[in-house]
Formats: structure tokens, C-alpha cells, sequence
């Protein structure tokens, strides 16, 4: 078993680990000063311990103080069918037969924000200071700020936020930010009754996780592996998989996410480019006025157009 | 008889400048001539045109590059400026319907746009007496109208598919993320349109005039568009009587 996190003391408050002061990346804006990633923390998400029992949803909800519409049975435990502005995480079940084997196998993801090193959503955001990476690698909105335009969906490599149809604001999971500013896990870490989900350091989490693979190729799971995708600089939500070499099966879980090449080339070279090439433009403009001077109307040209509106001879044109 | 019949040009000359005009447009006689080259209906059908693209790109580079953010507060902040840009577009798209329906005949190719073209020395500096007489627009104008209906038409198709708030759920991201790059390279490409627009108006002394009053001095259409200046006499008719008597 994992070491649990201690309840929060009854003394008096303790300051906020981190805050606002703390950030690595900030959206749409050029930091002074950013401070490197440290201390990174992890909640590590282990496919092969969950029951699917939705004790992680509901802790979400209720932690954040949100409601779910009751929904429709569309054919599956997987409810709400998406995620949504409310659900922050949502139980992903896939029935899968596994050809090596011919068994049903079934693999019940949590999905939610994966927390990128490499935030797509923060890349794309317009909005300055409406994404925020901390320093310990939670990426989480600020919703002051956020203009509701979507961007961040665009840019998210794993199809995440969502823009509510009531304020216009996108949300997602903060990896409860809140909590773990007082030293607390995640809701759905502490809600978790197999410890499928288990939260503290980065470094902590890999460590747990190797003895988790060792444990499932002992018994028989010889893909079993992390997933923690390189492509987006590693992330600070990371999974445990049985068939770690095929991500895809749980649910779309992308093998190889990276931030859109058309994302980063409309945030990278298209901004700077676009810039520019409308400057020159006006320019060019400046520059010919000052060398050719104003192209202006001879007072021939207004006697020519007398004497044609008169039925009167004009001089030939261009003689 | 008059000069129209002695002139060297082809004798069709004249009326193959016909389809360059437009309702409203004539000549009146005086001393200076004015033509009228743009109908009130015309003009604020433009102004509306204009003044939404002007919003619109202000609207838009404040969403395109953080160093324009600021340019949110104009619009009420950053909420508001997501909200409203979209609308300003369907002003914009239904507005400059309205403009291509009025203008796309006289800005049908013709044989000296494509010679007007090959000369981009003389038309820059304005040596007008070197280039083919022209009807009511010259291939500059054309291109700036048929740059913009084109641009139009993909700002409106991709500004569709990135509007979250009403369509976001019918395409897909990947069909998104093209949209969003097409977007802003299409707006980046008509507001160099516009610019040009604009430069060449300041540049052509006595052009504003078109769009503000609606008129230009008749030495004006002899100097930039004389084949429309002399389709639209011809149409008249030579003066019964020596006129401003």
C-alpha cells in the first residue's frame, strides 16, 4: 500500500505551499523571470486497480461543487457519455478482447486533464494569464481571465477543456491546485477505495509505478508499462497500463500525443510572419508616398473632361 | 463632329467601357465637370462595410498576438471581444454581399487590366498617359475587389468552424485547428488588401471624394478611368446647349 496522505491538521492555517508567484509558463504572456519546474507532483493512475466504481467522479463534483445533468443510458457504464464543464474526470470503459488470450477484458480509464509539461491549451490561450503552469507542473485556468474562446480545445492534445454554455469560461481539472497548496491530495486520490489513484512527487510516482509494472508482468501482463508521452514533455498525470504498448484501446488514449504541428505553426511562425508582412505593407505605403508624392489631377485633366463633356475636340490621348 | 469619332482608339472603344456603368453613375456638366460615381445607397452600403472591417481586424489581432491583447479593452474586454467579433463578421459578410452584387460587373477582367498590369512602373509612379484607357475600375481595383470577396468567403467558412459558442460541436478539432491557422492567415492577407485599399485612396488625390460625397471632378475620371468618363458622356449624348448658362 501507498503511504496515505495524512488528514489536514486542525491548527491553525498554514500557508499556501504555492501560489501565484510560483509560475513556470503563464499563457499569452512573457514571464521576467520563470522559475524552472521542481518539485514536480504526479498523480499516478493505475488502470489495472480500478474497480470503475466512480467514487473519483463523485468526489470531483462534490469537491468542486458542481452538479451532472442526469443523463441518458447510451449503451455503456461510461456517464456522462464525454466530459463536460462539470465533470472534470470521467470513467472511460472499454470492453476489449484481448487476441493474444481471446478474454474480455475490461479496461476502465479515468480520463481528465493529463497536466502536460508541454500544455498545448496554455500555447494556444489568447488570454494573458488565463493559463498558468505552477512550477510543480499543474497546468490550471484562471477563469477571471479566460475569454471563452476555445482555443485551449484546439490546442490540448488529449481533447480535455471545456467551454461552459453558462459563464463562456473553459474548465477542467486543476489537479485540485487548491488542495494541494495546503499539502493535501487530489479528491479523487483521497475518494479512491483501491488506491488506483495515488498522488505525491513526480520522482515518488515512477518509483511506485515500477513496482506496480513488476507486479503485473509477474503475473502474466508483459506489456504492462507508464505511460507518461514523452511528446508533450511528459505529463503530471500518468498511468499505469496493462498493454502499455497500445495506449489507443483504452478509450482513444492517444500513443503518441504532441501539440498539433498546425497549432504550433499558427502560434509560432504564422503570429510573427503575420505581423510582419502587414507592417511592411503599410510600409511600403509610407515609403512610396514619400518617393513618388501624391498622384494628383492636372488642371488639363479637368479642361480635357470639359471639353468631352461638351462635345468639344480633345487633344489625343497619349499624343 | 466630336473627338469620339476621330480619336485613333477602336470605335468600340466607348461602348465596350459600357459595362463598367453602373446605376447612378453620370456626368455633370459644369465648370469643373463632376461625375457621380457613387449612389447614397452605395456609399453606406460601403461605410458599413468599412467600418466593420476595421472593427474586425482590431477585434481580431487582439486575439492574434498578446502584445495586442490590450486592444480588448476597446470592445468591453476580452469576453466581450470574443462575443462580438463573430456578429461583426455576419455585418461584414451580409454587407459586403451587398457591395459584390452592386460592383462585380465593372470588375470583370478586360484585356488592358492584363496590360495595365504588365506595367507596374508606370502605374506606380503615376504615369497614366503611358497605361490603356480604363473603365470605371483599373486592375489594382479589381484585384483589391476580387482579393477581398475571396478572402471574405474563406473568413466567413473557417470563422464558422472556430465560433465555440454556436458551432463548435459540429466539426472536429483537427478540422478546427485548420480552420484557426486558415483564419488568421486569410485575415492577415486581407488586411494587406486593405491596406493597399486604403494607401491607394490617400495616394490618388481627389478618390475620397467618391465615397463621401460621391462624386469625383470630371479632371479625375479623365486622369484614372477615361473610358468610363467617355462611355458615360456618350451615353448623354452630346449637350443640346453650351451648359452653366
Amino acid at each position: 500500500m501507498f503511504p496515505p496522505i495524512p488528514n489536514p491538521s486542525t491548527a491553525a492555517p498554514q500557508p499556501a505551499r504555492f501560489g501565484d508567484a510560483d509560475l513556470h509558463r503563464r499563457s499569452a504572456s512573457t514571464l521576467k523571470a520563470p522559475l524552472p519546474l521542481e518539485n514536480e507532483v504526479a498523480k499516478l493512475i493505475d488502470v489495472s486497480k480500478c474497480i470503475g466504481c466512480k467514487a473519483c467522479q463523485a468526489a470531483c463534483l462534490e469537491w468542486n461543487q458542481l452538479h451532472e445533468e442526469v443523463g441518458t443510458f447510451n449503451g455503456s457504464y461510461t456517464n456522462p457519455p464525454d466530459l463536460t464543464e462539470n465533470s472534470f474526470t470521467l470513467m472511460r470503459f472499454t470492453e476489449w478482447v484481448n487476441p493474444q488470450t481471446d478474454n474480455l477484458e475490461w479496461l476502465i480509464r479515468k480520463d481528465g486533464c493529463m497536466h502536460c509539461a508541454d500544455p498545448g491549451c496554455l500555447k494556444s490561450c489568447p488570454a494573458p494569464g488565463a493559463i498558468v503552469q505552477y512550477t510543480n507542473g499543474i497546468v490550471d485556468f484562471d477563469h477571471d481571465k479566460c475569454i471563452g474562446c476555445g482555443y485551449c480545445i484546439k490546442g490540448c492534445p488529449f481533447n480535455i477543456p471545456r467551454v461552459s454554455k453558462v459563464d463562456h469560461k473553459a474548465y477542467k481539472c486543476t489537479l485540485c491546485s487548491d488542495r494541494v497548496a495546503v499539502g493535501q491530495g487530489p479528491a479523487c486520490q483521497k475518494a479512491c477505495p483501491t488506491q488506483a489513484i495515488v498522488f505525491g512527487t513526480k520522482a515518488e510516482m515512477k518509483d511506485w509505478a515500477e513496482g506496480r509494472i513488476k507486479d503485473l508482468k509477474s503475473r502474466g501482463y508483459s506489456n504492462a508499462g507508464l505511460y507518461d508521452p514523452p511528446g508533450v514533455g511528459g505529463t503530471h498525470v500518468m498511468y499505469v497500463l496493462q498493454h502499455a504498448d497500445q495506449p489507443s484501446i483504452y478509450a482513444g488514449l492517444p500513443d503518441n500525443p504532441r501539440i498539433s504541428p498546425i497549432v504550433e505553426a499558427w502560434k509560432g511562425v504564422t503570429k510573427y510572419v503575420g505581423l510582419g508582412v502587414m507592417g511592411f505593407a503599410a510600409l511600403a505605403g509610407a515609403l512610396h508616398y514619400m518617393v513618388s508624392g501624391a498622384n494628383r489631377v492636372t488642371p488639363e485633366d479637368e479642361e480635357n473632361a470639359e471639353k468631352l463633356a461638351e462635345g468639344k475636340p480633345v487633344g489625343h490621348h497619349g499624343a | 463632329m466630336d473627338e469620339l469619332t476621330r480619336r485613333p482608339a477602336a470605335p468600340s472603344d466607348a461602348d465596350d467601357a459600357a459595362y463598367s456603368i453602373q446605376p447612378g453613375d453620370a456626368v455633370e456638366l459644369g465648370r469643373p465637370v463632376h461625375v457621380n460615381r457613387y449612389t447614397v445607397g452605395a456609399r453606406i452600403n460601403h461605410w458599413v462595410t468599412a467600418i466593420s472591417l476595421i472593427l474586425l481586424a482590431i477585434s481580431g489581432m487582439a486575439l492574434f498576438h498578446p502584445s495586442l491583447f490590450f486592444l480588448t479593452g476597446l470592445f468591453g474586454g476580452g469576453q466581450w471581444t470574443r462575443t462580438i467579433h463573430p456578429w461583426i463578421g455576419v455585418v461584414l459578410f451580409f454587407s459586403f454581399a451587398g457591395l459584390f452584387l452592386r460592383f462585380w460587373k465593372a470588375n470583370l477582367w478586360r484585356r488592358e487590366d492584363s496590360a495595365w498590369v504588365a506595367r507596374p512602373g508606370d502605374v506606380l509612379s503615376g504615369n497614366e498617359e503611358k497605361l490603356p484607357e480604363l473603365g470605371k475600375y483599373n486592375a489594382g481595383q479589381k484585384m483589391v475587389f476580387w482579393g477581398m470577396s475571396l478572402l471574405i468567403l474563406v473568413l466567413i467558412g473557417s470563422g464558422v468552424v472556430i465560433w465555440e459558442q454556436y458551432f463548435g460541436a459540429l466539426t472536429s478539432i483537427p478540422q478546427q485547428r485548420i480552420a484557426l491557422l486558415v483564419h488568421a492567415s486569410a485575415a492577415v492577407a486581407i488586411i494587406c488588401v486593405w491596406i493597399v485599399h486604403v494607401y491607394a485612396a490617400i495616394w490618388v488625390k481627389g478618390t475620397m471624394s467618391a465615397m463621401t460625397s460621391g462624386q469625383v471632378s470630371g479632371g479625375w475620371a479623365w486622369r484614372h478611368h477615361r473610358k468610363w468618363l467617355r462611355a458615360l458622356v456618350r451615353r448623354s449624348g452630346p449637350p443640346e446647349k453650351a451648359p452653366a448658362e
